[in-house]
């Protein structure tokens, strides 16, 4: 099953695309599973999530735990740092 | 029960004006408190020129309003707002608003205060820095106090 992947501030930099489709592999079953497999993209995939544990995640706009898993009928997965609004 | 009440959220590139916003809600009846909090864009001792202000599109509006609805239940409020601004914001600009009503204000003291720090953590809105130098300027760390002040609710 295809699912977007949208990037924000420096993730979106470091990576360098701000969103991409891709298609989950089946060793894919949680979030952190997900960052761990991103990470092995490249060099901007490896400087963004570098540091796993300050990336923040949402599945279909709601803020998700990296332990949690990610449903069959998740269709967009957001990775942005630590928030700086207000 | 006033947890009837339907909050006001929105993202806009656009200065809001608070006196337009409050008269917009329309407080009366039972209103008897009307908090208001602006967030501002500070100059950093003369050395920002600007903020630049990304948010996910979406989900900006589906976060403020879940921690509206929250606020919503629990606060006996009469009125609430959250607008928060995106794009380049020139320091002494302003950033955010929170409006909170209720019938006395303590609930519309707390309420404008939890809405402001469930904003700042959960709300997905990211800040990058234009230096007054011309150069590059970083984005901006989330800091530790803001989820502190998150907890104590």
């Amino acid at each position: 099953m295809p699912v977007k992947l949208v990037y924000f501030a420096w993730v979106r930099e470091r990576i360098g695309s701000a969103e991409e489709t891709i298609e989950l592999p089946e060793s894919v079953s949680t979030v952190a599973d997900l960052l761990d497999h991103l990470e092995g993209r490249g060099e901007g995939y490896a400087a963004a999530l570098e540091n796993p544990q300050v990336i923040r995640v949402a599945l279909d706009h709601e803020h998700t735990p990296h332990d949690r898993p990610i449903g069959r009928d998740v269709r967009e997965i957001a990775l942005f740092p630590p928030m700086t609004g207000g | 029960m006033a947890g009837a009440i339907t909050p006001v959220v929105r993202v806009q590139r656009a200065d809001f004006d608070m006196d337009t916003e409050c008269a917009a809600l329309a407080p009366g009846g039972d209103t008897g408190a009307l908090v208001t909090f602006t967030g501002l864009c500070r100059d950093e001792d003369g050395t920002l020129g600007a903020l630049e202000l990304e948010h996910y599109p979406g989900m900006a509006e589906a976060e403020m309003t879940r921690i509206a609805n929250e606020a919503i239940e629990r606060w006996p409020l009469t009125a609430l707002a959250a607008i928060h601004r995106t794009g380049r914001i020139l320091p002494g600009e302003n950033i955010v608003l929170v409006i909170a009503g209720s019938a006395h204000r303590g609930a519309a003291f707390e309420a404008a205060s939890f809405v402001m720090d469930f904003l700042k953590s959960r709300a997905p809105f990211w800040k990058k820095e234009h230096r007054t130098d011309g150069s590059e300027g970083d984005w901006v760390e989330a800091k530790d106090g803001d989820t502190a002040a998150m907890r104590r609710w």
